[in-house]
């Protein structure tokens, strides 16, 4: 219980965050579905042993919580309590794949700290084997904060209604845009009832935890369950009032202009120039090559 | 049961957005056509009580876990199979944006494993078996057998959030399998999940049942109405099936052999569509196509992994080897784009709140 409760209070807070004043909010929510769903299907379209590659896009998370203001804090703890699932399955790469994939001699590492500074002698010189299961694990876990980041800040930066209205301008059929606007309306109302139905009984138990027999689960939910059918109908009879012909009208302007063709354009092409050429194997080389010319 | 948008790759995660876009245009029409508009709002917010229903939890005997209400298989009993795949469609949806269950990509996934399998198989093909219209339905029959539609309605219930749940759950690894990108093996992958999933769709099942008994024995109206406002019976589900079969076939297969052709599907792509060919000659654009070609080499294509290809992977894992030959500079270089980044990031903020 306390989990989706905690989850409640994350959706009033994105909410709040997505309320706020930036230039990034003010964007029509169209260029900021469709930038994200590029940028999520570029970064898995690498390969799985692709770290180096997957680096630069770490640019487009930090720019547009830097413009949009958003509490990179909050965002990190969020991601990190999502970690487990992506961590579980991936941490099975290291154990399955340990043919060795990346040979670091450490001639090279010696000659770059000698370079910088470490006159003293190292040691022994040798390789560090890396094995093909750990790269691939690096990389899920690279690929998980990107696209996870991406989404969070899409909805931070957007909000429910707004993404909604862009989804319907893509051609999402209408029955079910109404839907994910009647769900997101009445999740809150729902959520509130049953947490109060919940209140309710463990305030008269002996029994002070959250959890109860069977018998009585069925009940509540049952309950539950009743009365959210009769305030479907209410809802509907209300709606009918207030002219309802099977179809929500959004009032909402939006508008396609030139800074959204910019930031789609801008965006869109920084990322297929960061999916073409090896940025930070070419930096990597460039400064070595200075460093030890 | 999610899956995530780390663990696909965009041949997968595209396949299964066109099947699940297919499927919702279709439900989506089919609902206009045949629905009346006091269910519209009967839809939104039964979603809504999927999501509240979990505040709601029960001690499983022995394990001392917890357990609360599934989601496909009540939807699918209450609304009937088509508004149910939208409700389920709807809280994926919500949950993909909001808690990051899954991801984007994965999205089409997750909604084809959550909501395809309840809905139109264990709904139609097994639910339906057990429990027909006359069972519950007291306008249609003179006389119920209380006793009998009990256990009709609970074995219904069992085996068809078993089945449904089996199937979700070979289809994650399915999925995953044909994503490449986990190294999980096929059998050890498959013997972690069915199992797993077995005991949740005991526990589903026995909650779907019992919440069904409970609003069939409070307000009967409420089942004879979902059975007969959804007359299953004339759902072309066959069709349907097929239909998807295809779509997927032919998607996949256009994806997987962009991914396996050319250097890059999108690399392709964006020779088609910046219209490259049309302003160099011929020699130019295979020498420009070769040049990304010797670049992306050491990337392995990212198709279709299958068991036979470790060959495959292993040649392309040595290719790498060779790539990152000069893996120092890599490393190096890539703290450095890391770090610029993050600076840029900063920078931004700090300009913007002086």
């Amino acid at each position: 219980m306390s989990n989706l409760q905690n989850n409640l209070f994350d959706i009033f807070y994105i909410d709040t965050l997505a309320c706020r004043q930036s230039w990034i909010h003010s964007l029509d929510p169209r260029a900021k579905v469709l930038t994200t769903l590029i940028f999520v299907g570029i970064v898995v379209s690498f390969d799985k042993y692709e770290i180096a590659m997957l680096i630069p896009f770490f640019i487009y998370p930090a720019v547009a919580i830097a413009l949009a203001d958003l509490p990179f804090v909050y965002l990190a703890k969020k991601m990190l309590l999502l970690l487990p699932f992506a961590f579980f399955i991936g941490i099975f790469n290291p154990l399955m794949d340990n043919k060795t994939l990346i040979t670091f001699d450490l001639k090279d590492i010696v000659d770059l700290m000698e370079f910088i500074g470490f006159k003293e002698n190292i040691g022994k010189m040798g390789t560090i084997d890396i094995s093909g299961g750990w790269v691939s694990f690096l990389s899920i876990m690279i690929r998980f904060c990107l696209t996870v980041g991406a989404a969070l800040i899409l909805i931070s930066t957007t909000g429910f209604d707004a993404v909604c209205l862009a989804l319907q301008r893509f051609g999402v059929p209408r029955p079910f845009i109404v839907q994910l606007m009647f769900l997101y309306r009445y999740m809150f109302v729902l959520i509130d009832e049953a947490s109060r139905m919940v209140r309710a009984r463990s305030l008269r138990t002996f029994d002070n935890s959250n959890q109860m027999r069977f018998g009585i689960f069925i009940s509540m939910v049952g309950q539950l369950l009743l009365r959210t059918m009769d305030r479907a109908q209410r809802i509907h009879l209300a709606m009918c009032c207030r002219g309802f012909e099977g179809d929500i009208q959004m009032l909402r302007a939006i508008n396609f202009g030139v800074p959204e063709t910019l930031f789609t354009a801008g965006w869109t092409s920084l990322f297929v120039i960061l999916r073409l050429y090896n940025i930070p194997v070419k930096l990597g080389m460039m400064i070595e090559n200075l460093l030890l010319s | 049961m999610h899956m995530a948008d780390a663990l696909i790759s965009p041949a997968v995660g595209g396949t299964m957005w066109a099947v699940t876009a297919g499927l919702i245009g279709y439900c989506s029409k089919k609902v206009k056509n045949e629905m009346d508009d006091q269910k519209i709002p009967l839809m939104g917010v039964l979603g809504a009580f999927i999501f509240a229903s979990q505040m709601i939890n029960f001690t499983i005997p022995i394990t001392g876990s917890s357990g609360h209400l599934g989601g496909g298989m009540i939807l699918a009993i209450l609304l009937g199979p088509h508004i149910a795949f939208l409700t389920m469609a709807s809280v994926l949806t919500v949950q993909a944006l909001f808690f990051a269950d899954g991801g984007l990509l994965a999205l089409g996934c997750n909604i084809f494993n959550l909501g395809f399998f309840p809905c139109f198989i264990a709904y139609p093909l097994i639910y339906k078996t057990f429990v027909k219209d006359a069972d519950t339905n007291y306008m249609r029959s003179n006389s119920i057998d209380f006793k009998k539609t009990e256990r009709k309605i609970l074995a219904g219930s069992i085996i068809g959030a078993i089945v449904a749940l089996q199937m979700g759950a070979f289809a994650v690894v399915i999925e995953t399998l044909f994503s490449g990108i986990s190294e999980l093996p096929f059998t050890t992958f498959l013997m972690l999940m069915q199992p797993i999933h077995l005991a949740i769709g005991v526990v589903e099942g026995l909650t779907t049942a019992a919440v069904v008994l409970f609003i069939w024995k409070a307000r009967p109206e409420i089942l004879s109405s979902a059975s007969s406002s959804s007359p299953i019976g004339r759902t072309p589900i066959f069709k349907v099936v097929v239909g998807l079969a295809a779509a997927a076939l032919i998607t996949g297969g256009a994806l997987s052999w962009f991914a396996s052709s050319n250097p890059d599907g999108l690399e392709w792509a964006m020779f088609k569509t910046a219209g490259v060919e049309e302003l160099e000659s011929p020699d130019g654009i295979h020498t420009s196509l070769s040049a990304i070609q010797e670049k992306t080499a050491f990337l392995p294509d990212y198709g279709f992994k299958s068991g036979e290809s470790n060959e495959l992977s292993e040649s392309s894992a040595e290719s790498v080897k060779v790539e990152l030959g000069t893996s120092v500079s890599g490393v190096v270089g890539g703290i450095l784009t890391l770090i610029f980044a993050v600076a840029i990031g900063f920078a931004l903020r700090q300009k913007k709140s002086n």
